[in-house]
């Protein structure tokens, strides 16, 4: 029953994803609102704003700095995870050993 | 258990190319102004350095070059940088990451410049310290795991 139930929510919240992806813009639309306004200010600005050429460096660390700190701050979380489970797990089964003996 | 092979040919590959995998990752790291590059992908060329002596030369013979126990705290540096000039920004009375009111005495723009720089260079710390701690996670445990089997088939023995 819970199983049924289960896949019916996942088939009714695949549907209306379907159905939502339906209204985004198409890829590479220029008239899609991204393409009118922020991608055409960020190119105009970049260099202007901070002096450097590469305006993609200059969206990701300065104008979406929030963003990348998100993403090193997940890429870090993810080592911590790592560290912490298998350490963890080392510890256990040091313990079972001694438990053996 | 893993055991470093001791051959020659691959220890002197590695000895050479390792600084220059290093410089290149630092050339990505600081030339991310003017080409594709950055934090990101310098750290992991210098992540992938120190993993090239870890595989080839033994966990233990790389210590030297990065010790195992500096992964996770190398990596919360970068963090730190990436935050802390965040915070350095609101010093000024500027908001949190507004490069411009960075208190460097500078002009605005280049201000902007800077700061890019110094979050590229803790996004590098980050991902260089996470990825060989993860390595290093996965590989200790392999480790661990087989003294365990050894020490519980010689208690064995004993008994």
């Amino acid at each position: 029953m819970g199983r049924v139930l289960a896949f019916l929510v996942i088939v009714a919240v695949g549907v209306v994803l379907v159905y939502a992806g339906f209204g985004l813009p198409a890829f590479g639309d220029p008239n899609a609102p991204a393409s009118t306004h922020v991608s055409d200010a960020y190119i105009e600005h970049a260099y202007h704003d901070a002096h450097t050429p590469n305006f993609v460096t200059v969206m990701i660390a300065d104008y979406r700095s929030f963003d990348t700190l998100g993403e090193s701050i997940v890429v870090f979380t993810a080592g911590l995870a790592c560290f912490l489970l298998l350490r963890s797990e080392r510890r256990r089964k040091r313990q079972g050993g001694g438990q053996q003996t | 258990m893993i055991r470093p092979k001791e051959t020659i040919i691959t220890d002197h590959v590695v000895r050479v190319m390792v600084p220059f995998i290093q410089i290149f990752a630092f050339y990505v790291i600081f030339h991310g102004h003017y080409s594709p590059g950055g934090g990101f992908q310098g750290g992991a060329l210098l992540a992938g350095s120190v993993l090239l002596q870890r595989v080839v030369l033994g966990a233990e013979r790389s210590q030297i070059g990065f010790p195992t126990r500096l992964g996770i705290p190398f990596g919360a540096l970068g963090i730190l940088i990436y935050a802390g000039v965040g915070f350095l920004a609101m010093l000024d009375g500027g908001n949190y990451l507004q490069y411009d009111h960075l208190p460097f005495g500078m002009t605005p723009v280049y201000l902007r410049n800077t700061g890019i720089l110094l979050v590229e260079i803790g996004v590098a710390f980050a991902v260089t310290g996470t990825l060989v701690s993860i390595y290093d996670d996965l590989v200790n445990f392999e480790r661990r795991d087989d003294q365990a089997e050894m020490h519980s088939a010689g208690s064995r023995e004993d008994a």
